[in-house]
């Protein structure tokens, strides 16, 4: 294949790959929710998970995104510098969304600020957002598409703490906003922390924790264990499905960390709905492909 | 049990026997309306193109398509609910403006929208949050598009739908709130759990 083909070929797998992405849950999300249906017994908790499995078996069996709200779309790629289409990626990508708009369909969701205007193919000024990391010594791509839906990016925060609020400001800031605003974020829900020295920094790992697989720890032990005291408080608050109270409140609670400067405490929080649309491909250098997240898709 | 259904033009008797928690269900016409058209007719004083009385507004921004050869018909594709709490600045004049009986969304709304609720004689509803495929297949026909300018989600699609729900009433006629009264609970438990929490991260040296 000369560079025009593979272009070509990864554009469209990306397309297929992002409308996939609100059709069908990845694996790790639909287990979770499978395991937290069956723990509740109540009227509304077991109305609304109903409602759920429903929705997602008529997305599945009409081809249609499981929630209107197919978002903002995000990829955050990790390229190989030897990548054979490291210079061509942000425009196929930007047109992946477009051919995924018309496709899926998926709802126009880009707005240029100020103009005001929807764009109405959901690529616009920075849209898709692309997040960049560069892998030495790799000709691979691995790609994870996020769908950032309104509801569930609202109760987004980031601030900058003083040190000697410690690290109890970050755990008040949490329970504080899921709490307030979580509940109408389509819970169980999954709460991505960030903890660094800026807020920019801290905002960004933030919903980089939601990339992370269900059941996955933070690598550091005292944040594995602040990520189980964390999900465990917060399922004690006994939110539910759709807030209307259950035995859970979330999916699971992620924080990734970097270094910070030692006069802040930067925190970020980002949650993922229970329809949480994020999928994993990787690409080889000849343009084959792994659907990661969801095994054995057919795109 | 059977189904409670309630049918437009809804009646004020049939909503007043209603309390939060129940599930109900809607035959009839339902329009969506989010924050632009909040916005239009509340703070830019634009006329409504579509009349709501006794009818159900959808805070919801849908998928649609246009159906192939009928150009400016359409059908759903996917239609879910939207964060109701976004439209709460203006819901109770929007209330008192177009006489709207039913209001469906997603989480709770505040005290302005409970007391237009018990003013006016209107209901809040949720319909589960990201269902909607489901919420799709009780659409009968999308008879109409208005101020389809504002962009496919924030458009009002006036449709037609058949045992939409389920529906659980979270604000009654009488103002009751059902999430407001969740949300005190989940902060009456929170106080306890974060001072239990805190008393593990003192990680400072």
């Amino acid at each position: 294949m000369n560079t025009k083909e593979q272009c070509e070929r990864f554009i469209d797998i990306m397309a297929r790959f992002t409308v996939y992405t609100g059709i069908y849950l990845p694996d790790d999300i639909h287990a979770k929710l499978k395991e937290l249906r069956e723990k509740e017994d109540s009227a509304l908790a077991t109305i609304v998970y109903d409602a759920m499995f429903e929705d997602m078996k008529l997305a599945g069996e009409s081809h249609r995104p499981l929630c209107q709200d197919t978002g903002v779309i995000q990829y955050f790629v990790q390229v190989g510098t030897g990548f054979p289409l490291l210079d061509e990626i942000e425009d196929c990508l930007r047109e992946a969304v477009k051919r995924a708009t018309i496709l899926g369909p998926l709802r126009h969701n880009a707005v240029e600020v100020f103009d005001e205007k929807n764009t109405g193919n959901n690529v616009g000024k920075r849209i898709p957002w692309i997040d960049w990391e560069i892998i030495p010594d790799s000709d691979e791509a691995k790609i994870y598409v996020y769908m950032a839906g309104g509801g569930c990016s609202l109760p987004g925060i980031a601030r900058v703490l003083m040190p000697l609020e410690g690290y109890e400001g970050v755990v008040k800031l949490v329970f504080d906003q899921i709490t307030s605003y979580g509940i109408n974020a389509c819970p169980p829900l999954l709460v991505g922390i960030g903890i660094a020295g800026s807020v920019e920094v801290a905002a960004k790992l933030s919903k980089k924790a939601l990339l992370r697989p269900i059941g996955s720890q933070n690598s550091n032990p005292r944040g594995a264990e602040l990520e189980a005291r964390i999900e465990a408080g917060l399922n004690a608050i006994k939110i539910g499905p759709g807030g209307l109270m259950g035995e859970n409140s979330v999916l699971g609670v992620h924080i990734e960390e970097a270094a910070r400067h030692p006069a802040t405490i930067a925190v970020g929080l980002s949650t993922g709905c229970w329809a949480h649309r994020r999928a994993v491909i990787k690409f080889k250098a000849d343009m084959e492909y792994e659907t990661i997240s969801h095994k054995g898709a057919i795109l | 049990m059977s189904k409670k259904i309630l049918t437009t033009p809804i009646q004020n008797e049939e909503l007043e026997s209603l309390a939060i928690g129940d599930i109900i269900y809607l035959n009839g016409y339902l329009v969506s309306s989010r924050d632009d058209v909040h916005q239009r007719l509340i703070k830019q004083h634009k006329q409504l193109p579509v009349d709501l009385a006794g009818k159900a507004i959808f805070h919801a921004g849908p998928i649609m398509q246009e159906i192939a050869g009928q150009p400016g018909r359409y059908r759903v594709i996917s239609i879910g609910p939207t964060t109701s709490m976004r439209m709460e600045k203006y819901e109770k004049e929007f209330i008192a403006q177009t006489g709207l009986k039913l209001m469906v969304g997603k989480g709770g709304m505040g005290q302005d929208t409970a007391a237009g609720c018990r003013e006016y004689k209107a209901i809040h509803a949720v319909f589960p949050g990201g269902c909607a495929v489901l919420a799709a297949n009780s659409v009968e026909e999308v008879e109409a598009v208005e101020w389809l300018d504002l962009g496919m989600p924030e458009a009002m699609w006036v449709m037609r739908v058949k045992e939409f729900g389920p529906l659980i009433v979270s604000i009654d006629t009488r103002g009751n709130n059902l999430f407001e009264n969740n949300k005190k609970a989940f902060n009456l438990k929170k106080e306890a759990i974060v001072e239990e929490i805190c008393r593990h991260v003192d990680y400072l040296e």
